[in-house]
């Protein structure tokens, strides 16, 4: 199939970059959108130019490292999948295709679609982790866990860290990323003993690094390639007014 | 040939472990502050043992080529994670997961070893409970547990088919833990170049900043490669893109010993190829064999719709050809198994090598809702990639490479042949013999990381502490990162018309044909003769393009297919050696009258380890011989 892929080429943090146009014509219905971008890239190779930059490595919608927005939307049209899952039968002969890194002051672009997502392991070296020592641990049966708990803080855990959330999100916030990892803790009872300070450290880290805060539009879950819900969210606020009123009872003591 | 020492502890098998733990020497904590650990690799095993090393009170620093350590390929790991915990009283033991894996492993991996990650293993489950890692539950909140393929207890751990996801997130908690208090320091976007080697011990390593193109150096008193495995020598495979042993091979090139290269897992259950563009292969997990089962039509040419062929005319053949374990028998016989059938013509889909994993029975017998709990993320997964819908037609799938059992040759406490040079995960060799069985690889990693290294990497480090890590300056600092620009501006500078893609293409279908699933000696000869003249022409016909100080991801993908021919060569050189069959290694002269994988004890009951001796050399042959003290050694049978 033809097409023409508009695409963002920046050479590094500091280029101004600009949008480049390609034809390219030997991609195809059974390519995923990556293998698309493989082709154009050997193109680009025979034709001496530098290939877009852009990560990638699993290629199976789990590793989170392919980050593109494609025709505007986080992961393109298709509900779910990630970069990498995408599958060009999504688009028809002769369209035209905007590929742009993550737009969001917290990620800066690094080279074309590579961004720096270094922020969200700030967070989660601010309180995504069970304060717990390897050894000094009880047999895995000391604590029940229901089904229906357990798979709801699953459902959590599946946050691949991608960042769709915050390029989605018109405040560029990254509630959904610090909900995903609260959430998942916060319902088992081996996260339960940090939850007065957890969601607290890693809100206040999200804020300091320049993300938005959420306004509840609903994007992040909309573009979100886990489908992770809206409703972990509403647990972090929970968390994190906890947090507070125990923060302020403090500072009176 | 010399023979090496494995440094296997005396006293009985249960018992070595436990002695040996007392007799290895330890580090105080004030001169442990004192000593700095290298760790390239975040997947289980390096997460694990950086989080575990930095709790002791080591400074570790951690090198990954990712953005974050939270992407290494172990997240990919599906079906589970094994652990002889009996939680379902089915009178499993420590004893019996270590015969499993013995068995599967067709009497080619060290006793010693795997009898110790057994042991290991139900610490591991505790472990990541305690982390937060989601495990799937019963109704009454216990652990739940499944099948695995070679085995007749429940004793696999899993999170839905998102196993690997949640055990690696574990670690990385834990590692992420450890960095927020600053014990260890975390270095991304890295590769790999050089080992350095100072008075015969491994110092540190000299990688390329894949933002700024720079060569950077770092020491150390210990290097550990937690890097993974060299499966993407098959191009099309189930490892992430970017997944090489090129970590691996620079220490081989450095004096580490290179082990059973030729035992390459071919996983039976993938989404076969479906076009030409394909940049790779996607895992269908194991457990699913749980429920499904594994069929193709009785009769040649069959073109009906999978749900048009009635019952009678459905061979399943692996419950017809191994009634015992049915569905379930291990990874390299269910492999073969399918490849029989497809050769022979019986084979499904637009190429024929595909055969059916239906749940129709499942689905049936336990409803929807059970199999979706089970299975659900896997089920959408395969959606997503073909468009088709398991609940409602069976699965169509292929044998693709997966996983390889060799790697770094390592002693009883998981060091190389370079001394103060350790090797954990599917890095080294030494659990799974000549196939792994499913579900033990998130073990291995898990347990060489939390629970072994962090013991024996002390009783080196005893002996380090009156010896300074060396300056980044010394001689043999600035000699290897001349080696590393050297062989960087050497492919920068060929200006030929052949990409690395393309290169690392033909290479995968040279190793796929001569090397894969079925291997004779004409063929591996043929597959030699064939690499060298590939390699050949990639030094003479690589294209490459932009430049060196800043993000060049082909530079990256070359730098990784130039290892990539020498590994090919040295799997293909042990593949002829290795004159037998034995799990995952098939040899056609060597199979019995059922076409098992027959093999020769008397000449072959070996650990093949390779030295590298010089560019244009053969490697050098050692040998460590394999004895069974605690399991008879037979002839393995599934049926």
């Amino acid at each position: 199939m033809d097409l023409t892929i508009k695409v963002w080429r920046q050479n590094n943090p500091h280029d101004q970059g600009r949008f480049e146009t390609y034809q390219l014509s030997a991609a195809s219905q059974d390519m995923t959108f990556l293998e698309m971008l493989d082709a154009l890239n050997e193109q680009l190779i025979h034709e001496d130019k530098d290939p877009i930059a852009f990560e990638h490595d699993c290629r199976e919608g789990i590793c989170g490292s392919c980050a593109m927005m494609i025709n505007g939307r986080p992961h393109g049209p298709e509900q779910e999948v990630t970069s990498c899952q995408l599958n060009m039968k999504a688009f028809k002969e002769n369209d035209v295709i905007v590929v742009e890194p993550w737009r969001a002051q917290s990620f800066p672009v690094i080279k074309d679609l590579v961004v720096d997502r270094s922020a969200f392991e700030k967070i989660m070296e601010a309180g995504g982790f069970v304060d717990v020592d390897v050894s000094a641990v009880p047999d895995a049966n000391t604590y029940p866990v229901g089904k229906d708990i357990a798979e709801e803080s699953f459902d959590a855990a599946e946050c691949i860290g991608c960042g769709a959330c915050v390029a989605a999100c018109k405040n560029s916030s990254a509630m959904l990323f610090v909900a995903a990892k609260v959430s998942q803790y916060a319902l088992l009872p081996q996260g339960k003993k940090e939850g007065l300070t957890r969601a607290w450290n890693m809100v206040s880290k999200m804020d300091e690094l320049g993300f938005g805060s959420c306004t509840n539009t609903g994007s992040c879950e909309a573009e979100c390639p886990k489908g992770i819900s809206l409703a972990h969210i509403a647990r972090l606020n929970r968390e994190f007014l906890k947090a507070g009123f125990h923060n302020l009872a403090a500072e009176k003591r | 040939m010399t023979a090496l020492n494995s440094k296997i502890p005396e006293g009985p098998l249960s018992e070595k472990w436990k002695n040996h733990k007392n007799s290895l020497k330890l580090v105080s904590p004030a001169n442990k502050k004192k000593m700095d650990i290298i760790m390239v690799g975040t997947g289980v095993a390096g997460a694990a043992a950086a989080a575990s090393l930095g709790q002791m009170g080591y400074n570790v620093k951690v090198f990954c080529y990712q953005d974050s350590p939270r992407r290494a390929h172990s997240v990919a790991a599906q079906g589970g994670i094994n652990a002889a915990k009996n939680y379902r009283n089915d009178n499993d033991s420590d004893y019996r997961l270590f015969y499993d894996m013995i068995k599967g492993g067709d009497f080619r991996a060290r006793e010693a070893n795997v009898y110790r990650a057994a042991e290991v293993s139900n610490n591991i489950i505790d472990q990541l409970t305690a982390q937060g890692v989601p495990f799937a539950r019963e109704y009454g909140g216990t652990l739940a547990t499944r099948s695995f393929g070679g085995v007749q207890v429940s004793r696999t751990f899993y999170a839905s088919g998102q196993t690997g996801q949640q055990v690696l997130l574990g670690s990385y908690s834990a590692l992420k833990r450890q960095i927020s208090k600053g014990t260890v320091t975390m270095y991304e976007r890295r590769q790999m170049l050089e080992l350095v080697v100072k008075d015969g011990k491994a110092r540190g390593i000299v990688c390329r900043n894949l933002v700024t193109g720079e060569m950077e150096r770092y020491s150390a008193h210990a290097v550990v490669l937690a890097t993974g495995g060299y499966g993407t020598i098959y191009f099309l495979s189930t490892l992430a893109v970017n997944s090489s042993g090129a970590a691996a091979y620079a220490a081989y090139k450095k004096g580490a010993f290179f082990a059973n290269p030729s035992f390459i897992q071919i996983h039976p259950s993938c989404i076969p190829q479906l076009n030409e563009y394909q940049s790779k292969l996607t895992l269908m997990s194991e457990s699913l064999r749980n429920d499904g089962r594994v069929w193709v039509p009785k009769s040649k040419d069959d073109n009906r719709k999978p749900t048009d062929i009635p019952e009678e005319e459905r061979d399943y053949y692996l419950e017809r050809r191994y009634p015992a374990f049915g569905n379930l028998v291990p990874r390299d016989i269910g492999a073969r198994a399918a490849k029989e059938r497809c050769d022979a013509g019986y084979g499904v889909g637009e190429t024929g090598y595909a055969v059916y994993l239906d749940f129709k029975d499942a689905i049936k017998e336990q409803g929807k809702k059970t199999i979706h709990s089970k299975y659900g993320s896997l089920f959408d997964l395969y959606k997503k990639i073909t468009g088709e819908d398991p609940y409602k037609q069976p699965m169509k799938i292929y044998p693709a490479g997966h996983y390889t059992m060799g790697g770094l040759w390592v002693d009883y406490n998981l060091m190389t042949t370079i001394p103060g040079l350790y090797a954990i995960g599917e890095a080294n060799f030494s659990d799974h013999g000549a196939n792994r069985l499913g579900a033990s690889s998130l073990m291995q990693g898990s347990g060489d990381g939390y629970f072994i290294l962090p013991y024996t990497i002390g009783d080196y480090l005893s002996g380090e502490i009156k010896n300074p890590k060396p300056s980044t300056d010394a001689k043999e600092f600035e000699e290897a990162e001349k080696e590393a620009i050297e062989r960087i501006n050497r492919l920068m500078n060929i200006n030929g018309n052949t990409t690395a893609l393309d290169f690392h293409k033909k290479l995968g279908k040279i190793m796929w044909n001569y090397g894969g699933m079925e291997r004779n000696e004409e063929g591996l000869k043929k597959g030699l003769e064939m690499v060298t003249e590939l390699e050949e022409q990639f030094y003479k016909d690589l294209k490459l393009t932009g430049t060196t100080d800043s993000m060049n991801q082909p530079l990256e993908r070359a730098l990784r297919v130039a290892a990539s021919f020498e590994i090919s060569r040295l799997m293909l050189r042990d593949a002829l050696n290795r004159n037998e069959s034995c799990g995952a290694h098939f040899r056609t002269e060597h199979q019995t009258e059922d076409g098992e994988a027959l093999r020769n004890d008397d000449k072959y009951m070996y650990v093949s380890a390779w030295e590298y001796k010089g560019d244009n050399q053969e490697p050098e042959l050692h040998i460590e011989e394999l004895k069974y003290d605690h399991v008879k050694v037979q002839q393995r049978s599934y049926k």
